[in-house]
């Protein structure tokens, strides 16, 4: 029996919704986002962030200086050095302590080291996302076990390091932190042709991802977006040469730029800085001398002068802020975090309507966000 | 075509290369000295009590507020009779290892160097049926460093 054909002119689509998350594997967390789909293109994206909120900001306002530093290991968890370096640098500035330079030479080292560890978090998290399942994670995660080897010899734990103080550093480096990091860099770089050779030439990688969440260089900005994600459309901002911390005016590097701003951009780009920062570690070591790691007078309590200040510095995400607020006393009277991760989830809307809802997953990915931090 | 085949070369590879897992249960991987995995109480062997007098410091500077600490008077201290110069000693201390995020400023502020972060397995592999069973006591806590298994932990 034949099906009796639907004439054309009366068939009607009907949008639907769909939930995704807040339980969702390729969320990166608990994020929840609602799709409009009209079949298989998305229509509207709205986001739900929220579902981590533990009130960090609120309780580092309940704690001393020293205290807080654990809280904020907690906020960034897969870039905690950069993390904790923003906060003990507005102390730091309140307080108006000089640091001394090894420590800030092994701050740097650090710095870059977990950026090179989130990055490779990124290229195993994105290649489950797109659809290399296990072969990109596992390959990036073999050198992400490395770096954070390196960190847990130094300070003594493998993600919640709380090895920056106001002033310095909590102790001193291991005796072979020198060689120890050579080595750690000359895996990584194995590790990186690794990821290079799977992903970036693979044809069906690029297909999945060339032309997908494309955002322009003005809406880049308009949003508020930073890191990665905004250097991807275009815009050569990085706070490390922009307005330099630490030492980053003294070493040599640069700043990879996007064209597209889409989602291939933004992992070449990630790629890139990976290989970036191991230039930067390189020159770091040969400018690192024996000294203090501490100044030399330093209070037993931190006590800091009524005063406010804004420190940013530049995440493997992207600008991450302190605001701090003190009105004397040890600790401060308000705390305010500024996340890449919320400013670059605004812009989803604008990446993913119009796009497939598979390339939903990818976008989301391809921001590469960290909820603990987007909500604090 | 070309790069789906270098992806393969680059998988063909690691057949070449050493395996970088382990056989976890069997294999434990070496813990560098600096580890620290929770706190634990240490004891004086030279006078045979713990070098903790129970001062409160480390409670007060916990985040977490894991701890909770009582002293008594030391009934080991020579105006007693005994061989102790601690006028106090701890008398109960509790900590909540689910509460405990390992920060380590409890070893920081330390004046008596009583109390040290676990570098061994023993402070890793903690498993237990009720959460309950992760609030130690103070035998606990002294047990490990008494009986003389721990590495010292050689940061400071």
């Amino acid at each position: 029996m034949a099906m009796p054909r639907l004439p054309d002119q009366e068939f009607e689509t009907q949008d639907i919704m769909i939930n995704m998350g807040p339980q969702h594997p390729s969320t990166h967390g608990v994020f929840r986002m609602v799709l409009t789909v009209d079949g298989e293109v998305v229509r509207d994206v709205v986001p739900y962030v929220g579902y981590m909120h533990r009130g960090a900001e609120k309780l580092c306002e309940t704690m001393d200086y020293r205290q807080g530093i654990g809280y904020m290991d907690r906020t960034e968890y897969l870039a905690n050095f950069n993390a904790e370096l923003s906060y003990v640098m507005a102390v730091e500035q309140l307080m108006d302590i000089q640091v001394p330079e090894r420590a800030q030479w092994i701050r740097m080292i650090l710095c870059e080291l977990n950026r090179i560890s989130s990055h490779f978090m990124f290229t195993g998290a994105f290649g489950t996302d797109v659809g290399v399942f296990g072969t990109a994670f596992t390959y990036s995660f073999i050198q992400r076990e490395i770096v954070q080897d390196l960190f847990e010899e130094i300070t003594g734990d493998r993600l919640m390091y709380a090895y920056f103080r106001p002033g310095g550093l909590a102790w001193e480096v291991t005796d072979n932190f020198v060689e120890r990091v050579r080595e750690v860099l000359t895996q990584v770089k194995q590790g990186l042709k690794d990821v290079d050779g799977l992903m970036t030439a693979n044809e069906i990688f690029i297909a999945r991802t060339r032309g997908v969440g494309t955002i322009s260089t003005e809406d880049a900005i308009d949003y508020g977006m930073s890191g990665p994600a905004l250097r991807a459309s275009g815009v050569d901002l990085d706070i490390r040469k922009t307005e330099p911390y630490l030492y980053y005016d003294q070493v040599d590097f640069d700043v990879p730029v996007g064209e597209h701003g889409d989602v291939y951009d933004r992992f070449l780009l990630r790629v890139e800085e990976i290989r970036q920062s191991i230039r930067i570690v390189e020159q770091c070591l040969e400018r690192l001398r024996p000294g203090p790691i501490l100044p030399e007078r330093m209070p037993r309590m931190l006590r800091t002068p009524p005063g406010e200040v804004y420190i940013r510095t530049e995440a493997p995400r992207g600008e991450y802020g302190i605001y701090l607020v003190s009105k004397g006393g040890n600790r401060p009277y308000r705390l305010k975090i500024r996340s890449a991760g919320l400013s670059n989830l605004q812009a989803l809307k604008e990446m993913t309507v119009g796009q497939y809802v598979a390339d939903a997953v990818v976008i989301l990915g391809s921001i590469d966000i960290v909820l603990c931090e987007v909500d604090r | 075509m070309r790069g789906i085949a270098k992806s393969l070369l680059t998988t063909l590879s690691t057949f070449t290369r050493r395996p970088v897992t382990r056989e976890y249960p069997d294999v434990h991987r070496p813990i560098p000295q600096r580890d620290r995995a929770f706190p634990l109480l240490l004891w004086d062997t030279e006078i045979d009590e713990p070098f903790c007098t129970g001062c409160h410091a480390c409670e007060r500077a916990c985040p977490v507020e894991c701890m909770t600490v009582l002293m008594k008077d030391n009934p080991n201290h020579t105006s007693q009779g005994g061989s102790s110069s601690r006028r106090k000693i701890i008398d109960k201390f509790w900590i909540d290892y689910a509460r405990c995020m390992r920060c380590n400023i409890c070893v920081e502020v330390c004046n008596f160097d009583a109390i040290a972060m676990n570098n061994t397995w023993q402070g890793h592999e903690l498993s237990v049926y009720d959460r309950s069973d992760l609030v130690m006591d103070l035998q606990q806590l002294l047990a490990q460093h008494r009986a003389g298994d721990i590495k010292e932990w050689v940061a400071q």
